[in-house]
């Protein structure tokens, strides 16, 4: 299917956006195969700028976000590797089961209290340089991602670009995915890569978490 | 606990609140001895800073003695220490270069957001001011939460008294910086807009760097005579005209360096301050930087402008021509504390800068609102008041 086409259809017609939005999963587990060829590589349309795909203008389905981290690529990729260490800097995971080398099991918090639960795979593995996975089929939402580490400037240590696809073609999916994830997912993503490096580079992460006059707040709680 | 806590504009109080807690590892709490109001408090009292929060508690010019210490923390209970207001975790790229007040991870991932809409990338983090800074409690309470406290707190030495150190927290470094920033040579005249005391540290940092000559500016009789203890030539910009004073005072060719110390809420007598000033009132802009277009208008070609002065959001009629005509370097910044603190600690040590001169005013922290409204509305008699915890209620 024609990418530009779909959605361009999606936009112009109500009905077609409406029955979009009720297959939405459906279309979501079709993104993810999507997705995969598209992280993968720089294949398809031709890109002419040096930047990373996901600092294109306009409708994007990549979320993408670097930050640097001043520790060698072995100890960032070696962090992440062991999914389970994630759930401590990535706010909205409440656990990650890593089941083998390839296989984890994600439970990721959503509104209400309630969890959303899949499990994924590692796709691609390079050490100090790249890990991508992507969830397995049989998963309720469907999602891929991929981080790499690349050489900061001499001295500054580590650039680790974190890119995720949620957004198939159409678009709603990615804003259902939101919904059930309580958060923008680039908005997720860029808070999760600030926690990160705070805890690689400082040991802990960050908290001003204090006193206040405002008195339904525990003083032991964030209040943003 | 008692804290002060801000509850909007013009409206601050002392409330009983939760005490502090130990967060993380590298955390200390500290019972405060002595905590300063800041000219930058002001902006929060007059609700020009956006991101503060009803409740929030206000102070970052805090000392005290270590109570409780995390695991990691390298402080012991009963030491005295001064405490930096930039909060800054040592580790990153930016304090790795002594860029303290850029920190890149002091300020929460959920509060950085805002800073990097608004500024392009996400701020350092500030004690006791808005969310948009981190949302960290400050320290004009009974105790204090001191994050990172392995990198900002400078433990003082036996004999020397709180106001003697107090300062080392914001106003004396952020003086310091600010005539390092206007990069001083033998010779040079120094302009200095505000003596307050981040102009007053301004002007004797200058003297000491060895400025031939330091020009104050401002209209209050006392702060200006202060300025005049100091060593500076003054000058009340109600009676003279600033530029053609500044023209004359150095044979026509202009101060070399220039210094705001005033800010976004300048006073000014131009026609362009009125017009900011009613924006500022119907929320059309933030920023009134009167002061600073004088400095680069006033400035000598090829002069520098050093901006110690808190800026929020944007200004307009901004001398853009004379300041690229005139081949000016402009340099500016949240102070970056720690970076200064043992140099300036040793100078005290040796007599070599006194901070006690300008402290016109110690009160007890129950006193807070009615000391924040003097500071506000009497800024001719309140030169610098000091706030402590500890102190009985004296009748004001």
């Amino acid at each position: 299917m024609d990418i530009k086409e779909r959605r361009g259809n999606g936009e112009g017609d109500a009905l077609q956006r409406a029955l979009v939005g009720a297959t939405a999963v459906a279309a979501a587990a079709g993104a993810a195969l999507f997705i995969g060829s598209k992280l993968r590589s720089g294949r398809g349309e031709p890109w002419i700028s040096d930047a990373p795909r996901s600092t294109r203008r306009g409708r994007n389905s990549l979320i993408g976000r670097t930050v640097t981290i001043a520790k060698p690529a072995q100890e960032i990729y070696d962090f992440w590797r062991d999914f389970s260490n994630l759930a401590q800097v990535m706010e909205n995971v409440e656990r990650i089961d890593v089941i083998d080398q390839r296989q984890s099991h994600w439970v990721v918090k959503a509104p209400g209290g309630s969890t959303v639960e899949w499990d994924s795979v590692v796709t691609e593995d390079e050490p100090s340089r790249l890990i991508a996975w992507e969830s397995t089929k049989g998963s309720n939402i469907r999602n891929s991602g991929r981080v790499e580490f690349l050489d900061a400037a001499p001295g500054r240590g580590t650039m680790v670009r974190l890119t995720m696809v949620y957004d198939p073609p159409g678009g709603t999916a990615g804003r259902l995915v939101a919904k059930l994830l309580q958060r923008e997912p680039a908005e997720q993503a860029r808070r999760d890569l600030r926690r990160l490096k705070q805890f690689l580079e400082t040991g802990e992460i960050t908290s001003s978490t204090s006193p206040s006059g405002r008195r339904s707040e525990s003083p032991a709680k964030q209040y943003i | 606990m008692r804290a002060l806590t801000w509850q909007g504009r013009h409206d601050v109080r002392v409330e009983t609140v939760p005490d502090p807690e130990i967060v993380n590892p590298r955390d200390a709490i500290i019972r405060i001895t002595s905590t300063a109001i800041c000219g930058s408090d002001l902006h929060l009292y007059d609700g020009y800073i956006p991101t503060m929060r009803a409740g929030d508690i206000l102070g970052h010019e805090n000392m005290g003695e270590v109570v409780e210490v995390g695991a990691k923390s390298p402080l012991k209970k009963g030491q005295r220490v001064v405490i930096p207001f930039t909060v800054s975790c040592g580790d990153c790229f930016f304090c790795k270069k002594q860029q303290y007040s850029a920190c890149d991870n002091a300020n929460p991932a959920t509060t950085s957001d805002m800073s990097e809409t608004l500024y392009g990338y996400p701020m350092g983090a500030a004690l006791g001011y808005a969310h948009l800074t981190g949302g960290y409690a400050g320290g004009q309470a009974e105790y204090l939460r001191v994050p990172y406290s392995d990198v900002g707190p400078i433990v003082i030495p036996d004999g020397l008294e709180d106001d003697k150190v107090l300062f080392l927290s914001d106003i004396l470094p952020t003086g310091w910086m600010a005539a390092e920033n206007a990069e001083i040579e033998e010779g040079d005249t120094v302009a200095v807009w505000g003596c307050g005391p981040v102009g007053l540290f301004a002007i004797q940092s200058a003297l000491i760097m060895g400025a031939h000559k330091v020009i104050a500016i401002d209209h209050y009789a006392a702060r200006l005579d202060l300025a005049k203890r100091l060593g500076a030539e003054i000058l009340d910009y109600r009676e003279v005209d600033v530029r053609e004073a500044l023209f004359e005072m150095t044979g026509g060719i202009g101060p070399d360096a220039c210094i705001d110390c005033v800010g976004m809420e300048s006073h000014g007598l131009g026609i362009d301050n009125l017009v900011d000033t009613a924006k500022a009132h119907t929320f059309l802009g933030t920023d009134r930087p009167a002061a600073l277009r004088q400095a680069i208008l006033a400035c000598r070609k090829g002069g520098r402008v050093s901006v110690p002065g808190v800026y929020g959001g944007m200004a307009d009629k901004f001398p853009i021509g004379a300041f690229m005509e005139k081949g000016l370097t402009l340099k500016t910044g949240q102070t970056h504390v720690q970076k200064y603190s043992q140099k300036l600690l040793e100078m005290i040590g040796e007599d070599k800068i006194d901070t006690t001169f300008l402290i016109s005013h110690h009160a007890s922290l129950e006193e807070g609102p009615s000391m924040y409204r003097h500071w506000h509305d009497d800024q001719d008699e309140y030169t610098k008041i000091v706030l402590k915890p500890g102190m009985e209620r004296v009748a004001a």
